[in-house]
């Protein structure tokens, strides 16, 4: 940047009328010569503002200058004073100039030295994460609560008659052996599935009812597939127009809303005493060899009407479906965990992946 | 159950390769679990003689034997069995022959011996798991015909994992019945008529136990050769279905079981002393079984007894002493019923499993022990030879499960099933599977057959249109009914949102189960009794946990361990106590753990290196009772689990909900964990309780601030110090904040400075300054007053 840049104004002043005064017209442009190399080599507004003083305070050069013009023939003074007031005006458009300049340039070294490295890691608070199993819960009952189900619970010590007899397992049926149970010293156990919730239910509702029951339940046995502990959720329907047809609906919808996919479905008969006709439902599914495989998911049927009369339900006016899911299950197809035991270490590397 | 597929053809022979059959099975409800070839995969085995046996001359295991394998000339083979035997006919893998596994057989020399080929057991074939010795075939075995010709092992094993309903299932006849239902198939049953009387011996019976058992067949066959070997056909079909063969009599009762449903029992009839009896046990009565194995009896259980002795328990297992063997000549064979609640339970309880309990718990047809009686009869006549008598029945037949006629209304089916089906459909589904059908107004009547015992009600049919009809033909339709909107509660914090705060403090969720070692509730000074369960799967399972946190210290512990410095965990759900005087023995209480340790904030360029402290754990807990906007306090607690001077309870609307501290280090330490460890524990429903906001104007004056720096002793609590101020501020206190907390140089020794910030306003009008000197000076005072704390800095 030179003073060309600055002052372009000066390449304006064409040469000054002669005069014969006391006021020279060469000493004016000696002034202004002078003025305008100080000013080109002027850095700070404090440098600014003593030249300003120099040459336009009260008793500036240029200041100076006006004082002479009453010594000057008047034919003369008129002409001579429009040249000095001239170079004053000239004079203070370049501080002006100059001042706005050197306020931008520190503006610009301000922003300068308070650069920073964008690329260095905030200040943040990264996030936890909940557990997979919790997600894969949320993530059904979202799924349900476009159908109205409402979520209800049960308690996880339960007795006989919620857990199996209200159920329609009479003492000693072959069905108890496949629940392997935990018991208490006084009989009560730890409940193998959340279908007492079914009973407890019934009893507190009128139909029409809707309700899923998430939860943990029990069974003792423990190896690479099974945990003494795992997750369910009970889905139960009673109402005046409740068939096998929507059970297999809602059921096909959900699987492919859980997964956004569509799966195909395969529903075998089976055989729960709560429920009748019992579905147990397959996925279709690619297996680790890549082959297409059926994998079980759940388990489902029409009510039992004797589990209606448990709750307190007509049979003769109302039907019902209910289901089980294994939630341990639908989270290691959903997020491609292949180990069930996994999800009870509770090791950081692992939960950190559900943030 | 497993079933061999030739077997099963030669009932049924659907024009179905076996895979779609096992399809088919399992689609009607009797999951096919697998299906494995009879034999492993082999060629060039062929039977063999062995007409020459020498001991090899240089290794005393082995032996040069010459084998006839229907060439001009033996084969020499060198072998290593012990039974290996001159007259023996056995498998032989000639050279070139491939056995299971991709095995080559190749000419060889054994130790100086040449060797033309193997003489094989079962197990090289892939046939049973039998490594004993060579597979021993029958004298009469055709030499040089191929092996698999002759055992006819191109063969599937089908395996049937039955579902309890399906007693009836438990037989090639009950599988085979299934089979023909679904494609129509015409069924060939073997012919189980009756084989007359060629004596009239028999042995008086007694059953005093008609309730348990209201029929008994018994027939004595006598003059049997109990030496003759099973023939190899129904070798192979019991050796397919999973059983080994014992003895021919033995052989021929499981056979008959396999093939019909029902277990037959032989007792040996020169063991017996007197008439059978059958009755249930005496308490003190024992009896040693068949495995040896000697039982204490008690009156629920069904026995057969002589004069003098129990022979058996009813349905479970035969005794040791009356059982056949190799010298028996006379035999009594037993085919009888009893009922499936006598049996239930009982070989669970002796911890034996047998075929026959299984079958008897779940329930055998009611009609077939004259049929099984006959058909055993003639297989053994055929097989041992003898002499049958007649057959001796006792029955109480109001005692046997009655037939039922069940009525189907034809609307149930659309109601249920949401399909409409023709009537010609029903009623040809229901006669396939052997019911009698009759059109009524409306409907049908319909009897299911003896060996369904399982159909009793109508949704019991309703189940097998469905099932017969296949559930992927049934329609599928979008969920229809009544809906309400349902109440929602604001007043209660849902779960998941404190879910989410402690997630946004980077916390992780665990699942732990909720049953721990008692050990570890020890060490955490866990008072008793804890919930304890009855049949744990191991120690480390006993007991129900009475709190949260000492399994999310374990974790914590394992995440130390596997390098993760910093860890935050925390845990929603139920814990356990027992609980006398209510409905419920036990309580259930829904908890919020948490555990953290490491530093403050993660490591980083950003923040100061600083070990998180009392405070952290505090600001988060603090952070899940804000949601809810209830009143809360901290005030010091003991807990033995706790450092004591970092150990605080929780009162939320003035009830105690929890706690918060340091885990007491030597608790840590117990759990390998050096580092200092804090956690909290609270009541989950009093978190989650909550105030619906109602709106308060927002004053338009200003407030005024004034700050004090008020010294006291250390003892006091700064919640002791508020509430001070709060008391005596009139109201006008907005805000109080604690902006600095000193101690140190300018402090007496044993004080310490709060640096308190005063905010107050007046909601209608804007405080005169000398109304703000009047209440700070009067807070002073109390201050002064409350405990002897010197103000500094007032303004």
């Amino acid at each position: 940047m030179g003073s060309q840049g600055l002052f372009p104004f000066f390449l304006c002043i064409q040469s000054l009328p002669l005069s014969e005064t006391g006021i020279n017209v060469d000493n004016l442009q000696e002034l202004l010569q002078q003025a305008k190399d100080e000013l080109a080599a002027i850095a700070t507004l404090k440098d600014l503002e003593n030249f300003r003083v120099k040459y336009l305070g009260k008793k500036g050069l240029v200041t100076e200058q006006l004082k002479q013009l009453g010594a000057l023939p008047p034919e003369q003074r008129k002409a001579a004073g429009q040249e000095i007031n001239q170079i004053k005006r000239l004079l203070q458009e370049a501080i002006g100039a100059r001042r706005e300049a050197l306020a931008e340039a520190a503006l610009q070294a301000r922003f300068e030295d308070e650069r920073v490295d964008v690329s260095l890691p905030g200040r943040v608070v990264a996030p936890g994460g909940v557990h997979p199993i919790t997600r894969t819960m949320n993530r059904i009952s979202d799924i349900f609560a476009q159908l109205g189900f409402q979520v209800v619970t049960g308690p996880e010590i339960e007795d006989d008659h919620h857990n199996f007899e209200a159920l329609n397992f009479p003492a000693h049926h072959p069905a108890r052996t496949m629940h392997d149970t935990f018991y208490l010293p006084d009989g009560h156990l730890l409940r193998t599935h959340t279908s007492p919730v079914q009973i407890r239910a019934m009893k507190e509702r009128k139909p029409p009812i809707r309700i899923i029951a998430p939860g943990r339940v029990y069974r003792s046995d423990s190896d690479q597939t099974h945990t003494p502990m795992f997750n369910q959720v009970e889905g139960l329907v009673v109402g005046k127009d409740i068939t096998f047809a929507s059970l297999k609906g809602v059921l096909e919808q959900f699987v492919s809303t859980f997964f956004e996919k569509d799966l195909r479905l395969r529903l075998r008969p089976s055989y729960f005493p709560f429920t009748e006709p019992s579905a147990e439902v397959d996925v279709e599914w690619q297996q680790p060899d890549g082959r297409q495989g059926w994998l079980e998911v759940l388990g489902c049927g029409m009510v039992h009407p004797n589990v209606l009369r448990a709750g307190g339900i007509d049979p003769e006016k109302y039907t019902g479906f209910a289901f089980g899911l294994g939630v341990e299950r639908f989270a290691m197809l959903r997020y491609g965990v292949d180990d069930l035991r996994k999800f009870f270490e509770n090791d950081a590397e692992f939960l950190r992946q559900f943030s | 159950m497993r079933v061999n597929e030739k077997w099963l053809r030669e009932w049924v022979n659907p024009p179905l390769k076996t895979e779609e059959l096992a399809e088919q099975l399992t689609l009607a409800g009797l999951e096919v679990d697998g299906i494995h070839p009879a034999a492993g995969e082999f060629s060039q085995v062929v039977v063999g003689e062995i007409v020459n046996c020498e001991k090899h001359p240089d290794a005393d295991k082995l032996q040069v034997c010459q084998v006839n394998v229907g060439s001009d000339q033996p084969l020499q083979i060198v072998c290593g069995a012990p039974n290996a035997r001159t007259g023996l006919k056995a498998p032989v893998a000639l050279v070139g022959a491939v056995l299971p596994g991709g095995f080559k057989i190749k000419k060889s020399r054994l130790r100086g011996v040449d060797s033309h080929g193997m003489l094989c057991s079962a197990v090289e074939l892939g046939l049973s798991d039998d490594h004993s010795g060579l597979l021993e075939l029958p004298a009469d075995a055709p030499v040089g015909q191929d092996l698999r010709e002759y055992l006819e092992l191109d063969d599937a094993i089908i395996e049937v994992d039955l579902t309890p309903n399906r007693a009836d299932c438990f037989s090639v006849r009950g599988i085979a019945q299934e089979v023909a239902a679904l494609n129509n198939a015409p069924l060939t049953a073997p012919d189980c008529q009756a084989v007359p009387a060629a004596s009239q011996e028999k042995v008086p019976v007694t059953v005093s136990a008609a309730e348990d058992c209201p029929r008994y067949l018994s027939r004595v066959i006598q003059g049997i050769d109990a030496s003759v070997t099973t023939p190899v056909w129904m070798n192979e079909k019991l050796r397919r279905c999973g059983m080994r063969s014992i003895h021919p009599v033995v052989d021929v009762t499981n056979y008959v079981m396999l093939e019909l449903g029902q277990p037959l029992h032989a007792f040996d009839k020169q063991q017996l002393r007197g008439g059978i009896q059958v009755r249930r046990a005496r308490q003190g009565e024992n009896i040693t079984l068949l495995d040896g194995k000697e039982v204490a009896l008690d009156e629920s259980y069904l026995l057969i007894c002589d004069a003098e002795r129990p022979l058996a328990i009813a349905g479970v297992m035969g005794g040791a002493d009356s059982g056949v063997t190799e010298n028996t000549t006379d035999i009594i064979l037993e085919s009888a019923w009893f009922k499936p609640a006598t049996i239930m339970g009982k070989s669970r309880k002796l911890g034996i499993h047998t075929e026959s309990a299984h079958r008897f718990e779940r329930g055998v047809d009611p009609q077939l022990q004259h049929a099984a009686m006959q058909r055993a009869t003639a297989l053994l006549l055929e097989i041992t030879g003898g002499t049958a008598g007649p057959v001796n029945e006792v029955a109480a037949q109001e005692l046997l499960p009655q037939p039922v006629t069940i009525h189907l209304p034809a609307e149930r089916i659309s109601r249920v099933l949401g399909i409409d089906l023709p009537a010609e459909k029903v009623r040809s589904v229901l006669e396939s599977l052997g019911m009698t059908v009759t059109e009524i107004s409306g409907g049908w009547k319909v009897t299911p057959p003896s060996y369904r015992m399982d159909i009793r009600i109508t949704e019991d049919l309703t189940e097998e249109i469905a099932r017969l009809v296949g559930y992927d033909q049934l329609p599928s339709a979008n969920l229809s009914g009544e809906l309400a909107i349902e109440p929602v509660s604001e007043a209660v914090l849902k779960e998941n949102r404190i879910r989410q705060a402690l997630v946004d403090r980077a916390y992780l969720e665990a699942i732990n189960y909720s049953f721990v070692p008692e050990k570890l509730l020890h060490t955490c000074q866990q008072p008793g009794p804890f919930v304890e369960l009855a049949n744990p799967l191991n120690e480390d399972m006993a007991v129900m946990r009475s709190v949260l946190f000492p399994s999310l210290l374990v974790n914590l512990g394992n995440n130390l361990r596997r390098q993760h410095p910093d860890v935050r965990l925390f845990e929603m759900g139920t814990v356990f106590a027992t609980e006398k005087g209510s409905n419920s023995p036990y309580e259930e209480q829904q908890r919020l753990a948490a555990v953290r340790c490491g530093l403050r904030d993660a490591e980083s360029w950003a923040f100061d290196k600083q070990p998180m402290d009392f405070f952290d754990m505090k600001g988060d807990l603090e952070a899940i009772l804000a949601l809810g906007g209830r009143a809360f306090r901290f005030q010091p607690v003991a807990h033995d689990w706790l450092h004591p001077g970092r150990a605080a309870g929780v009162w939320i609307d003035g009830q105690e909900a929890g706690w918060l501290g340091q885990v007491h280090p030597q608790v840590a330490k117990k759990l390998g964990i050096k580092k200092d460890v804090y956690a909290f524990e609270i009541h989950l429903p009093a978190v989650r309780k909550r105030t619906v906001p109602q709106y308060e104007p927002i004053s338009k004056y200003p407030a005024v601030r004034r700050d004090l720096a008020v010294v006291v002793d250390q003892a006091v609590s700064f919640d002791a110090v508020r509430e001070v101020v709060e008391s005596v501020s009139q109201g006008l206190l907005k805000q109080l904040i604690l902006f600095d907390v000193y101690t140190g140089p300018g402090v007496e020794s044993g004080c310490k400075s709060l640096a308190i910030g005063l905010i107050l306003q007046e909601k209608t009008r804007t405080l005169a300054d000398k109304e703000v000197d009047k209440v700070v000076a009067e807070i002073v005072s109390s201050l002064e007053d409350k405990f002897q704390a010197q103000i500094r800095g007032s303004q």
